[in-house]
């Protein structure tokens, strides 16, 4: 095929979509739409407010995001806040990876007793609300087993997502072929050594995209340990709001707060995941 | 060439799925040294009973030795069994996260608990064997379908194999990178190595094989030396199978 005849369009073109779904599908329209929309929830709260005569008082939130005075620069309170949510978040991830590797492994192990065991537990947490979860962690098993309102939160988080992340890895390890555990087999690995060199390290990139939304789930059910006092970005929120009665401005504040932290989460991995794309 | 000490005897092995009796009766051995190419239609069970010799899939019935040692489900000495045992399969099954190097040497690293430089030195050597020692770097998709089965060949040879199964190398190959498979597997059939191979090349098993094994519906219908099995077979069956698949 010489290039003359590639560069030679012969064919008539394709008829063009109807003018009215070029408009609505142009770039300008869509982003003209979104901006109207918007600004227009933005406006009507605005008005609400004012009608229910609320007094604005954004000039006294920097505070407690930061304060300069002669000593210098520090983080405010709410920082303080956001420091406790992410602690608690990543105690209780890594735990429940870690729960959730064990239920996952149980669960594809094909012992009876395994999957049994692994089958219960995953059906008795996902059909338990999270703040009840909390509430028999706390009420219950705390004085139980004699632990305090922070340990009862991480461990209530740890096992409430590890139910959710042993799907996502079973999900993962399922989804790499067959044909890599005979070729492991095959070559005298035992099953431990086909998991750790052979069959996770593959998995990663079919696990990586819900684990993403995992975390950010996490992140956002860890404000709900403020039911229980927990010192995180939640109930420090609160506290601010009982000494200020400024209820609009901080829990718009939180809500950027936590989906600052969470959108930088999204894009962090999805970095990650172009990555390992190009890798394999 | 052969000496007569099976390597592997199977006796009255039977093998169900569920209620589908997959193999019937099976009763075969395999000297030392030995080639064994077994054909037969799709179906016949011979992926099968090549499978069931390093325990990918497990018989309900008989008694299968190979090298000595009992096959049988949850034996303890599988895995060294498995060692002894190269398996080359169908769709190459390279582990297509580790490069070309990476696959052969991870078997003898981990399993055989071998230092890494020796185990590459290993791994280079049999690359060159099967003539691909400039791909070690890359990884398996990087290659053709020719190229990754002879890695896949390497590989099972890197364990230091004293048999080799083949479960239909070149099944999956463009026609053209079949050849440069059955050539790799024709030199390593001229060092000795006891080679048992489900194939449909009958070119190759006239040139390599020292028996000819026909099976049918989970049954050997046929054991014969090849001379025998292609201008005068016993059965009518197997006389069918190599009108049809030699008419060409």
């Amino acid at each position: 095929m010489s290039s003359a005849q590639t560069n030679e369009i012969k064919g008539a073109p394709l008829r063009k979509p109807p003018a009215i779904t070029q408009i609505f599908a142009s770039k300008l329209v869509s982003i003209v739409l979104y901006f109207v929309i918007v600004s227009g929830i933005a406006y009507g709260s605005f008005v609400g407010a004012q009608s229910m005569g609320y007094n604005w008082q954004w000039y006294r939130v920097p505070q407690f995001l930061y304060t300069y005075t002669e000593e210098g620069f520090e983080l405010g309170v709410i920082f303080y806040g956001l420091q406790q949510t992410l602690l608690l978040s990543l105690t209780a991830f890594i735990l429940a990876t870690v729960l959730g590797l064990i239920v996952a492994l149980l669960r594809l192990s094909g012992l009876v007793v395994g999957t049994a065991v692994a089958i219960g537990f995953l059906e008795l947490i996902r059909n338990i609300p999270l703040l009840v979860l909390l509430y028999l962690f706390y009420y219950v098993l705390g004085p139980i087993f004699g632990f305090d309102r922070y340990t009862a939160s991480v461990l209530c988080l740890a096992v409430f997502h590890s139910a959710l992340i042993s799907e996502i890895l079973r999900a993962g390890i399922n989804a790499v072929p067959q044909g890599q555990w005979e070729g492991a087999t095959s070559i005298g690995m035992t099953k431990a050594q086909t998991y750790r060199y052979i069959i996770l390290p593959q998995s990663i990139k079919f696990m990586l995209p819900p684990m993403t939304g995992e975390v950010v789930h996490l992140v956002k059910s860890s404000a709900i340990v403020s039911v229980i006092a927990v010192a995180e970005l939640t109930t420090i929120g609160r506290n601010i709001i009982s000494d200020t009665y400024m209820s609009f401005e901080i829990w718009f504040t939180i809500a950027i707060v936590y989906m600052v932290v969470t959108l930088i989460l999204s894009v962090g991995v999805s970095y990650l995941e172009k990555k390992y794309e190009v890798d394999n | 060439m052969t000496t007569e000490t099976p390597i592997i005897s199977v006796e009255h092995l039977d093998k169900f799925y569920g209620t589908f009796h997959a193999l019937k009766d099976i009763n075969i051995s395999v000297n030392q040294g030995e080639r064994v190419v077994i054909c037969g239609p799709s179906g016949s069970g011979k992926s099968t009973l090549i499978r069931c010799f390093n325990g990918l899939e497990n018989h309900n019935s008989g008694k299968l030795v190979i090298d000595g040692i009992e096959v049988f489900e949850g034996s303890k000495e599988m895995r060294n069994l498995r060692q002894e045992l190269g398996m080359v399969f169908q769709q190459f099954n390279l582990f297509p996260h580790l490069t070309v190097l990476e696959n052969l040497t991870i078997g003898p690293m981990k399993v055989r608990k071998i230092s890494k430089s020796a185990a590459e030195e290993t791994a280079r050597m049999y690359l060159e064997r099967v003539h691909i020692p400039e791909q070690a770097d890359k990884y398996p998709a990087q290659l053709s379908g020719g190229q990754q089965q002879r890695v896949a060949i390497a590989r099972s040879l890197c364990m230091e194999s004293k048999i080799m199964l083949f479960d239909e190398p070149t099944s999956a190959l463009d026609p053209e990178m079949i050849n440069e498979v059955l050539d790799v597997m024709v030199e390593l059939a001229d060092t000795g190595m006891t080679m048992v191979c489900v194939t449909h090349e009958m070119g190759f098993a006239r040139k390599v094989a020292d028996t000819m094994v026909f099976m049918e519906a989970g049954s050997i219908v046929e054991v014969s030396p090849p001379e025998t099995f292609f201008t005068n077979p016993k059965s009518e069956r197997c006389r069918m199978f190599l009108d049809q698949i030699l008419e060409h």
